[in-house]
């Protein structure tokens, strides 16, 4: 009971996080190329774009903010055993993080709000690409955390403990490399799908066609490059993560046994930890093998092999993630990715016929687009991380000694409740101003007389 | 040993001073912006002497929280489980706060604006008083295992000395706030914020006396007062002068000395210790037993030396750009400024372009 509440727990601020995340690193890289554009071509229309993108952007970020202060209390909260055991190597990205990123985030997110009429528009230019950068390295420092988790590198065991002997190794794991990557792709997939869908809204209930247009182009021009490295860097975060932890990759495929060649189940009915021998619908030959080895004949281990090595590596146990939601997880994240895909190629399309601003039912199908990536990035999260269970690190701690031994039930049914009211409400506040703001009219272009006064601050 | 650990410790209250100089103030004027500023534009204002520099401020906390996470990841483990509950509300407030600063002006509606500010005060008063039980707390015991582990309730926390240290900060922050307020607003806010200043000042002076002999006696350390204890009473003393002679700057440097040497007198006394064990002072969590390895420390030590004067030179830029002072006159409504002043603003009207 315990060990599941402090998971709920867990899993809920953490998903809940990861909302707020990707849009503010994805947005913030946006709003400075728009902020760039008005700064190389001083044309009015990029100005007003980066105004209105950059308010959106700061809703956000506030909110992303104070989820994320509550993601580094956890781990000492409630689970107190973990912290303790790995707190030499897990502790020190994230303390790099705060050093390196957050300061640099906040501060300058300050000044580029504030600063519009007190910086040169060069130094206010580089605040917003040092807002980009603090968001976006604060992603590399708890992704190398993460990844550590996944696949612990550059530690020895001194005492039962490890203890970090080579950061280097931590920052160049492979399971960060290209998971990073991974998120930074998915942030951006997220912030363009936000822009597009915002600036496809105004584009159907008469926002400024010429530069909401604009806005819609970048959008797609980023989209498309965006989601379609996302996936390819995901395949291939599939093969390391094949090659470190098996039991992932086969849970995705609900893989019970051995196989080589192996095929991919497009659909199955039924399936699960109790149910190894479901309906599948439409198996595709070799395409597993291809996904989890880079090979046409690859050989991947079932899970009830996996799970006998497990045992008597490790002591008598049960070593399988639940395996109904890896294969979803799996599932969800690859078949909306392609949507996302297709629906980005249908603009690129439109923008080549000329016909992005009319075309009806496409702004209409990227308004409501931008709700896949959120979709998308919860159940890579979910792959990932219930993927690692029954470890909290793989192959060192066992999620379920990794809990504070005295924080009670009552103590965490205290804490889930108000995290959720809480996340509740101010997520249902945020999502209301965003769509409020999203729907407002452009900021007023300048009138000749003030195009060489400061542009007016953004004040509280 | 390894130099490295008081160093460490060094750095973690470091880290925790440089918080409370910074969000103390922050946290003061998020108490007082509805007393200080009497109507919407008032409001406004106050909140924007802080707007730009709140959130950098905030960082201060996350980063001692990792710094000692990285460093003491025993101290972090022990503290922030035996603090679960505290925390969880330490973290309401801090979120609700944060929200507010952003959500208040984005919706033009009395009611709405009205909740956000009784967050923002609720938030600001209660986070400087559970940090100050949890940093007592430390000094002052907590029933805790040979296991490092803490085996006491909720209600262990929340004893004498930690109330006493929790209700000196929120003091500390309002006095803090009220300087801050005075040197960065114009006519009635500013002579409002002094006015709070003169009256809080008596009460924040007495507490921190008291605060530092009970830390002292705590402590258990000779009868003498060690340098910084002095120094907090007298940069306290120093403070209330300061601010019944009305010299604004003086009185907040004052201020933020007094808080900064408060701080570093609970990290001063509780050296070697961490945490100390109400149950055996056997099972105090110290420096040592609670240590990463020392490649670890090396590492963030090289990082830190690196990093923090580069934060520390950009957030002083921060403060430099926004050194002017807000008036209130800012946040009056076009059309409220272009007709004749009316003698008593009832009702804010919308706040242009927000």
């Amino acid at each position: 009971m315990r060990l599941d509440l402090a998971r709920i727990e867990f899993a809920f601020v953490s998903i809940n996080h990861f909302f707020f995340v990707p849009v503010t690193i994805g947005l913030a890289f946006l709003t400075a190329l728009l902020q760039t554009a008005w700064y190389r071509t001083k044309r009015d229309d990029y100005l007003r774009l980066t105004r209105f993108f950059g308010t959106l952007l700061v809703i956000n970020v506030a909110i992303g903010v104070v989820t994320g202060l509550v993601q580094e209390f956890q781990f000492g909260m409630n689970w107190g055993a973990y912290s303790r055991l790995v707190g030499n190597v897990f502790g020190a990205p994230l303390a790099m993080e705060g050093l390196a990123a957050f300061f640099l985030e906040s501060t300058f997110l300050g000044l580029w709000l504030f600063g519009w009429d007190k910086l040169s528009r060069r130094i206010h230019l580089l605040t917003i690409w040092a807002v980009s950068l603090g968001s976006a390295l604060s992603a590399a420092f708890i992704m190398a955390a993460n990844s550590w988790m996944q696949h612990p590198v550059g530690y020895q065991m001194v005492n039962g403990k490890p203890q970090l002997n080579d950061i280097f190794a931590v920052f160049t794991n492979p399971v960060f490399v290209w998971g990073y990557t991974k998120v930074l792709f998915a942030a951006l997939v997220t912030g363009a799908s936000v822009m597009l869908a915002v600036s496809a809204w105004q584009l159907r209930h008469g926002g400024e066609r010429e530069v909401f247009t604009r806005s819609a182009r970048l959008g797609l021009l980023i989209l498309v490059p965006a989601i379609l490295f996302a996936m390819l860097v995901g395949d291939e975060l599939g093969v390391v993560e094949a090659r470190y932890q098996p039991m992932k990759i086969a849970a995705a495929e609900a893989q019970w046994t051995t196989c080589q060649p192996c095929s991919f189940s497009l659909f199955q009915i039924g399936g699960g930890n109790n149910d190894q021998t479901p309906t599948e619908i439409i198996a595709i030959p070799h395409l597993l093998s291809l996904l989890a080895t880079n090979s046409w004949n690859g050989k991947v281990e079932g899970l009830t092999p996996l799970n006998q090595q497990y045992n008597q590596q490790f002591g008598s146990g049960y070593y399988v993630p639940n395996v109904f939601i890896q294969y979803w997880g799996m599932r969800v994240m690859a078949y909306l990715a392609v949507v996302v895909f297709l629906i980005a190629v249908w603009g690129l399309w439109l923008i080549r016929r000329k016909k992005l601003a009319t075309s009806r039912v496409f702004l209409w199908v990227a308004v409501w687009g931008a709700v896949l990536p959120f979709l998308i990035n919860t159940a890579g999260w979910f792959l990932t991380e219930s993927g690692r269970q029954p470890w909290i690190v793989q192959g060192i701690m066992l999620t379920k000694n990794g809990i504070s031994p005295t924080v009670s039930t009552t103590w965490l049914w205290i804490s889930l409740v108000i995290f959720v009211l809480l996340y509740g409400t101010l997520g249902t506040v945020d999502l209301l101003l965003m769509l409020r703001y999203s729907r407002k009219e452009l900021p007023p272009p300048l009138t000749e007389a003030d195009a060489d006064a400061p542009v007016p601050a953004v004040l509280y | 040993m390894s130099s490295l650990i008081p160093f460490w410790y060094i750095i973690i209250a470091i880290l925790w001073t440089g918080f409370f100089i910074l969000e103390g103030f922050d946290f003061g004027v998020g108490m007082l912006h509805s007393v200080v500023g009497r109507d919407e534009a008032g409001r406004r204002a106050a909140i924007n002497t802080i707007g730009p520099l709140w959130d950098g401020n905030e960082v201060w906390l996350i980063t001692a929280g990792a710094a000692m996470f990285a460093a003491f990841p025993g101290w972090y483990a022990t503290m922030f489980s035996a603090y679960n509950l505290a925390l969880v509300l330490l973290l309401a407030a801090l979120i609700v706060r944060g929200v507010a600063f952003e959500y208040r002006g984005k919706r033009d509606a009395a009611r709405w604006r009205r909740t956000w500010d009784v967050l923002l005060t609720v938030g600001s008063v209660l986070a400087p008083l559970l940090i100050g039980v949890a940093l007592a707390g430390l000094l002052g015991g907590l029933p805790i295992n040979s296991a490092q582990n803490f085996t006491g309730s909720f209600w262990d926390l929340l004893k004498p000395y930690p109330l006493w240290t929790g209700i000196t900060l929120v003091l500390l922050c309002l006095l803090n706030g009220a300087t801050f307020l005075s040197l960065k607003t114009t006519d009635d806010m500013r002579e409002r914020s002094w006015q709070l200043a003169r009256r809080v000042a008596p009460f924040t002076g007495a507490f921190v006396v008291g605060f530092i002999i009970w830390t002292h006696v705590t402590a258990g350390r000779a009868f003498w007062l060690n340098l910084i204890e002095l120094l907090a009473i007298l940069a306290v003393i120093a403070a209330v002068w300061l601010v019944y002679d009305r010299r604004d700057g003086f009185a907040f440097a004052a201020t933020a000395v007094t808080t900064a040497s408060c701080i570093i007198s609970i990290f001063a006394d509780l050296y070697p210790n961490v945490m100390v064990s109400s149950t055996n002072p056997a099972y105090n969590l110290t420096v040592h037993n609670t240590a990463s390895g020392n490649y670890s420390l090396k590492v963030m030590t090289v990082v830190v030396i690196i990093l923090l004067p580069v934060v520390l030179a950009y957030q002083t830029w921060t403060y430099y750009v926004f050194r002017r002072r807000v008036s209130r006159s800012e946040f009056q409504p076009p059309a409220a400024a272009a007709e004749p002043e009316p003698t008593h603003p009832t009702s804010p009207t919308a706040a242009p372009g927000s």
